[in-house]
């Protein structure tokens, strides 16, 4: 497939009708699907009429937008009217919302053709989509491997060339590592940049919405998309949608960049020297390398790993078979309550309800949720701290290339550890991008990390282009 | 009623009120009573995967209004999740304030001189509505649950009242002043039977000077009647538990009122734990100064204030009055009772008509202006209208709406021609000589059956006083 900004162009400029640029991804789909297991429900239907409609719109010669016939695949736990969400879980199977999450509103009013929803970690629960209630993904470029989690299916779709561009849900890492993983761009925006309404919560002081693309400037246009207040989610910043494309060429001359040990250190020796390679590279565009350590980055996995189990517990209490999805029957509400669940969520989900509850429960609220939120707080204090000294933080984004199927099902705790350097800016709701640079075990990709301050957004597109070229991608 | 000698019943009150919006406390659903089932709902109060709360301004001004009157502070608050499931809770958690709620101490003066501390008001998120089918209407052993989410989403307040109450005509006085009060600060209707003020009574007992017994919680009383009922039961019940060796179990309880007593509902020991968290998908809530400034600004005069301006203004008849006067201020109809004194109609029926015929059609109180009221009692007190007459016009007016002068034309309400109402009465004497005979020998009663007569001859038109006076003159 073209890139975002090729097609957009394409369209806009009647070189290519958007029908045509669908039935390309459609076909894509069909060739691939059935043996890597991206999309969970292709809705050629609906596609077809708003390419269509979109063609029309183009022949009458109106402005169609940003994204104009870009096809777009969605992690499904974001809702669109009518067509089936499932977040991966046997509990919201044949449910289809009643309406649309505002990225998906913004995408169509940009010109953006929705072609279907993608595979996930159910509840975005998980690293690899091996927690899928339907089934793991399986990485294009290595099909025996993960594509990483949980928006596993989004980076699937773009790295197998179905769709230029993915959203997916990022609450500790969930667009970064699975981008890394697939050799893509991820990005997790500053929190309250994109709306939440009508994601399905994770955790909802962690959760936000971002694309995956695999150019760095078809990330900013699709960032621009979807960004911006929105009176329906009360944590959405107050600011309209920042400019982004016009910067991605800004260049780091004059930057300070900080290379922090504690995002790098573990990690695997081929990603390590690509982190080191990439340190090299935005040194001789101009920018001033400082060494920072910030060991308070290495105690976020544990605080994430109380806040979002405890917010979880709560988010997915509603899941009860009372008003929709799954019902299994019992003798009372309250046995059928348990028996829905019961039926309903995987272990995975399970495990981290039974976490989150056990976390803020009376007696044990202190000694852990309270005790996760102070950690939290030293984290931002630490980001803060980091921050004078440095513009931009760099580090990698994952400690591994691309795993094997099973090689961390059996250990939970080898799964969390992947989320390691990806955890504190969900922590701290500040801004980061996986950029995939060079490769590494069995020629895999490697991504590196660049984090920033709140709504720097603009700053690391224009980093990450830097090392975008110099990782032979002009 | 009181105790057995050497008990005292110590009482707090809970009463939540819901907030009179035109929507619902996180979406733009309607807030209304009485729509069809699951009408007036939306993603957001259904509590459908991904839709987000987005605070309704409106309820957040009631609640500091009704802080304002009860001499709250207005705090800096926050809003938590208290988790636990029930079918007619849509996200199995409802959003409610905690550790911080927007209004903070404050106390209530009652008009019997006593002054009962107020703990706090917070705003929280009101539930569905459950009928269980079968299993006696209760949740377990039903054969099936309805719900109605019509009312998920429904702002509340909840005012804790500090354990100040003694007695539970005492805790009716409360009551009654705290919904006097809600009216006034237009935060809520008051109307208790459609459940827009629900009680919840924490009800000890403890011998005069001794520490505070355990208490139990008795839910969702839904008139003051019951109120007063269930306190005194349920301290009796406490009282006599305790004279005969045993201990009263810290509990919630179910008030029957056909069976007029309570029982246990679910033991404290078993209770839930609702692991609190701060909501995260809402942010702080911290009213600025100005903010809290222009709602005591706007505040209506409250009852103690109002009930103070027209005792005055009674003089020597208020303690005749105060009956009636309690009902007009409670309710909130002093504004036609001044304006009825005002043009000098007496203050019996200005009081008597408010009390009674407004009283009894409050819902549709706004159809009948004060000025309409006025004339009405204007042309009863002048002869123009009979008592029937006029009750009739108000009734009329309350239901459709309407102007009392050409209303007592439609309905044909004129003045009995001068001589008419003599010819009627001299016809009854002479069709009706036993009653006559008993009426002319001192047989008061039988006036009644003269006057019933004649407003039947005369379709109602007679004024009641004139008949009398008519009577008496041949006598």
């Amino acid at each position: 497939m073209k890139s975002v900004r090729q097609t957009a162009l394409d369209v806009q400029n009647g070189d290519a009708s958007a029908l045509s640029v669908l039935e390309e991804s459609l076909a894509r789909i069909r060739a691939r699907n059935d043996e890597l297991n991206v999309f969970l429900y292709v809705d050629e239907e609906g596609a077809r009429a708003a390419a269509s409609a979109l063609d029309e719109r183009v022949a009458r010669g109106e402005n169609v937008g940003a994204l104009a016939g870009v096809p777009v695949a969605l992690k499904d736990n974001l809702c669109q009217t009518n067509i089936p969400t499932t977040c991966s879980s046997k509990i919201l199977e044949g449910w289809r919302p009643p309406y649309s999450a505002t990225v998906v509103d913004r995408l169509l009013l940009a010109g953006a053709v929705p072609v279907g929803k993608t595979n996930l970690d159910e509840f975005a629960m998980g690293s690899s989509t091996e927690n899928s209630a339907f089934g793991p993904t399986k990485n294009p470029l290595d099909t025996t491997r993960v594509p990483g989690g949980s928006s596993g299916g989004s980076a699937a779709a773009v790295a197998a060339d179905m769709t230029p561009l993915a959203l997916g849900s990022d609450t500790g890492g969930s667009i970064r590592q699975p981008a890394a993983l697939c050799g893509l761009i991820g990005v997790k925006p500053t929190y309250g940049l994109v709306s939440r309404y009508g994601l399905i919560a994770f955790a909802s002081s962690l959760d936000q919405i971002g694309p995956l693309t695999k150019t760095v400037t078809d990330a900013a246009m699709a960032l621009e998309v979807i960004a911006g207040h929105d009176p329906l989610d009360s944590t959405s910043l107050p600011e309209p949608s920042p400019s982004l494309v016009a910067h991605v060429e800004d260049g780091v001359a004059g930057k300070r960049v900080g290379v922090v040990r504690d995002l790098i250190d573990g990690a695997d020796e081929d990603v390590v020297a690509a982190v080191e390679r990439a340190v090299e590279v935005l040194k001789e565009a101009g920018a001033t390398i400082v060494e920072l350590s910030v060991p308070e980055f290495r105690l976020g996995l544990s605080a994430y790993y109380l806040i979002a189990p405890a917010e979880a517990s709560s988010n997915l209490a509603r899941f009860d078979g009372v008003r929709y999805g799954l019902r299994v029957n019992a003798d009372d509400v309250t046995a059928m309550m348990e028996a829905t669940r019961t039926a309903g969520f995987g272990e995975e989900v399970k495990r981290r309800i039974m976490l989150g509850t056990y976390a803020l429960s009376a007696g044990y609220y202190d000694a852990y949720y309270g005790q996760a939120l102070k950690v939290r707080t030293l984290t931002i204090d630490a980001f803060r701290r980091a921050y004078h000294e440095a513009d931009l933080l760099l580090g990698a984004t994952t400690p591994s290339v691309a795993f094997e199927f099973g090689s961390k099902t059996a250990d939970p705790m080898a799964m969390y550890l992947s989320d390691v350097f990806t955890i504190p800016s969900n922590l701290s709701g500040e801004p980061a991008i996986s950029i995939p640079f060079g490769t590494g075990e069995a020629g895999l990709p490697i991504g590196v990390q660049l984090l920033g301050p709140g709504r720097s957004e603009a700053q690391l597109f224009a980093g990450a282009r830097v090392l975008e070229i110099a990782d032979g991608r002009p | 009623m009181t105790l057995r000698d050497g008990w005292e019943m110590v009482v707090g009150l809970e009463v939540h009120t819901e907030l009179k919006t035109y929507t619902k406390m996180f979406c733009g659903c309607a807030n209304a009573f009485g729509a069809a089932p699951n009408t007036l709902v939306c993603p957001v109060c259904l509590g459908l995967p991904g839709s987000l709360p987005v605070l309704n301004v409106r309820a957040v001004e009631l609640a500091m209004a009704i802080g304002t009157a009860l001499q709250s502070t207005i705090s800096p608050s926050t809003f938590h999740r208290k988790n636990y499931f029930y079918p007619d809770m849509p996200k199995d958690f409802q959003i409610s304030q905690y550790d911080l709620p927007i209004n903070v101490g404050g106390y209530l003066d009652l008009p019997d001189g006593s002054r009962v501390a107020i703990e706090r008001a917070h705003l929280e998120e009101d539930t569905g509505k459950s009928t269980h089918l079968g299993g006696g209407g209760r949740i377990h052993g039903a054969d099936r649950s309805l719900v109605d989410y019509n009312r998920s989403g429904v702002p509340l307040v909840e005012i804790v009242s500090g354990p100040d109450i003694r007695s539970s005509a005492q805790a009716r006085t409360y009551a009654a002043e705290l919904r006097g009060i809600l009216i006034a600060t237009g935060a809520s209707d008051g109307r208790m039977e459609e459940g827009s003020v629900r009680i919840d009574a924490n009800v000890s007992v403890r011998r005069s000077g001794e520490p505070l017994g355990t208490r139990c919680e008795i839910k969702n009383l839904n008139s003051l009647r019951s109120l007063v009922r269930a306190i005194d039961f349920e301290a009796a019940r406490q009282v006599e538990l305790l004279e005969g060796g045993g201990t009263v179990r810290q509990e919630t309880r179910h008030w029957d009122e056909n069976l007029g007593s309570t029982s246990t509902m679910r033991v404290k020991e078993e209770a839930d734990d609702y692991r609190y968290f701060r909501e995260p998908d809402l942010v702080d809530l911290v009213p600025d100064q100005a903010w809290q400034d222009r709602v005591r600004d706007g505040l209506q005069p409250m009852p103690a204030e109002r009930r103070a301006v027209l005792t005055q203004r009674l003089g020597d008849r208020a303690p005749a009055l105060r009956d009636a006067l309690e009902v007009v201020i409670d309710l909130g109809l002093d504004p036609y009772v001044i304006a009825a004194l005002d043009a000098e109609v007496d203050a019996d029926l200005a009081f008597a008509r408010a009390a009674n015929e407004i009283a009894s059609d409050l819902v549709h109180v706004d159809n009948l202006s004060v000025e309409s009221y006025v004339a009405t009692l204007r042309m009863e007190q002048s002869g123009d209208l009979s008592a029937t007459q006029a009750k009739t016009v108000l009734v009329e007016i309350l239901a459709n709406g309407g102007e009392p002068v050409s209303i007592a034309q439609s309905k044909g309400f004129e003045r009995l021609a001068s001589g008419a109402l003599g010819e009627v009465v001299a016809k009854l004497i002479e069709e009706n000589p036993d009653e006559w005979s008993r009426y002319r020998d001192g047989n008061e009663k039988l006036a009644q059956f003269f006057i019933g007569q004649v407003m039947k001859l005369t379709k109602g038109q007679a004024n009641g006083k004139e008949v009398i006076a008519a009577l008496q003159a041949r006598r």
